[in-house]
């Protein structure tokens, strides 16, 4: 680890201008990315600003039925908060099959929605990656691929996004608030995540120095009726090799309303919009789910170790729906 | 990159400064880098062995302390960034030469083979049942799963778990 300053802000604005006067300067909040990626050598910062102190950790219920998480609320805190397990339980799911008990009562959600991917080859420092070192190649392409993503993928990187509650955030339109240099701002979340394209080192609009302060998401109905499913090669304590974020409204036997997100098979939390398109006004059976599932990953581009995330991927939007569905007059 | 500005007077580093440490009660002020970890801080400066370097990099959770009352993982934590906060280690568990009920029970029920996760084990199990996360052995597993037993002890950690849970009076 390269030796690096270190300061503390009372205020987002003294943080925000800390930040902003070095090129090497980034926010420090729970750490559990960025401490275990500047001990890998991967992040070398010049200066570490501390924002633990800032009064950004309240998680508020709106007026209406939507709720407002500040960027500092931790991962453990959020999955508990009532107006979060009873509005969006799409969101305690998903942060409460996230990382370790340990690791939940540190991370915050703004820290979350910035963690870096968890291909090997970005992590190591060494091998060629776009994302860590732009124009080096990508190691992942024809290395070990198992984990990595197959959709939104391009041919400088193929990292799979790791987020879970991203996924959860992105299927119910939350918006990030931004505070920069240039003002606040409002980010919807789809836009948050970039694609890699040709430029995989862009993972966010986000400037230097521009602190995110809070993440909201809008009344949902819908939501009260969600579910986070995540499929992973050991019970805990793993990343997905998918997993889906579902809500969805049912009359008379046919789809009114659905909201579908994929986790661990995009390089970005992937809304299915192409599955909810197709659902909408079908009967809620099997077969339709089935179907939909099918034209949201025909546009998967699988490697030949991460090929069954195809299949893998399809199944979980069925069981994802299913489950939700399961008792519903047909 | 490394442009000089005048600095802000809370700008600490990169070389040694002060950092102001409470743990288990105890206030000390080591002269640390800011890149040191509180574990490194614990381990290396203060003497307090009891937290293990398994992994370094947060996937194993031998270095579990508290921090404000709360588990979190020593090994991605700085020092610099625990100042005005209460670290709590598995030396402070224990109340003079009596064994905190968790260690006992961990004893008890032969909770360990080479005893290297054990301290992370045991900070992480009294703080699941602070939570309430001890309802079954399913849950206990889900809420222990940050903490690696290399000698599959499992079976045995769980037992003891569950015994101070009963001890205790049910669930808290």
């Amino acid at each position: 680890m390269q030796p690096f300053s270190y300061a503390r802000a009372a205020d987002a604005e003294t943080a925000i201008a800390l930040v902003r006067e070095r090129a090497d300067a980034a926010f420090l909040a729970g750490g559990t990315t960025e401490v275990d990626l500047l001990r890998q050598n991967v992040l070398r910062p010049g200066l570490l600003v501390d924002i633990n102190d800032l009064p950004l950790s309240g998680v508020e219920d709106l007026p209406g039925g939507g709720v407002r998480i500040g960027a500092l609320a931790r991962m453990s805190d959020v999955a508990r908060a009532p107006g979060v397990s009873e509005r969006f339980p799409v969101i305690s799911q998903a942060l409460l099959l996230g990382a370790s008990a340990q690791l939940r009562n540190m991370a915050s959600m703004g820290g979350n929605l910035c963690q870096r991917v968890r291909c090997t080859y970005f992590r190591d420092a060494t091998s060629p990656c776009n994302k860590r070192d732009p124009g080096s190649g990508c190691a992942a392409l024809e290395g070990i691929n198992r984990g990595h993503a197959i959709l939104g993928t391009s041919d400088k990187c193929i990292a799979t996004h790791p987020s879970d509650v991203a996924v959860a955030l992105v299927a119910l339109d939350a918006v990030v608030h931004t505070r920069g240099p240039a003002g606040e701002r409002a980010i919807g979340i789809d836009d948050f995540f970039l694609l890699p394209g040709d430029t995989p080192e862009r993972e966010h609009p986000l400037e230097h120095g521009e602190l995110i302060y809070a993440i909201e998401v809008p009344a949902t109905p819908v939501a009260r009726r969600s579910v986070y499913l995540k499929f992973r090669d050991r019970e805990s304590y793993e990343f997905a090799l998918a997993s889906v974020a579902a809500a969805v409204r049912i009359e008379d036997g046919t789809v009114a309303e659905v909201r579908l997100a994929l986790g661990g098979v995009g390089t970005k939390p992937w809304r299915a919009r192409r599955a909810e398109a197709s659902l909408i006004g079908r009967p809620a059976t099997g077969a339709s789910f089935a179907e939909a599932a099918r034209q949201e990953l025909a546009m998967a581009r699988p490697r030949p170790l991460n090929a069954f995330k195809v299949e893998l991927a399809q199944r979980a939007i069925v069981r994802a729906l299913t489950t939700l569905t399961d008792g519903e007059p047909r | 990159m490394g442009r000089e500005v005048a600095a802000p007077p809370d700008v600490r580093g990169p070389v040694v400064a002060a950092v102001v440490l409470v743990v288990n009660g105890k206030k000390h002020e080591v002269p640390l880098e800011p890149r040191v970890s509180l574990l490194d801080a614990l381990r290396e400066h203060l003497g307090l062995t009891g937290s293990k370097k398994g992994c370094d990099q947060g996937t194993c959770g031998a270095c579990t302390v508290w921090v404000d009352g709360r588990r979190v993982l020593a090994c991605l934590t700085l020092a610099v960034a625990c100042e005005g906060r209460e670290v709590t280690t598995i030396e402070g568990l224990s109340s003079g030469g009596d064994l905190h009920p968790m260690q006992a029970a961990f004893i008890e029920r032969d909770a360990f083979q080479c005893g290297y996760c054990t301290p992370g084990q045991i900070m992480s199990a009294v703080a699941l049942l602070e939570e309430g996360h001890a309802g079954d052995d399913a849950q206990i597993a889900e809420w222990m799963s940050g903490n690696i037993c290399r000698c599959a002890a499992y079976p045995n950690i769980r037992a003891a778990i569950r015994d101070v849970r009963d001890a205790a009076g049910g669930e808290r």
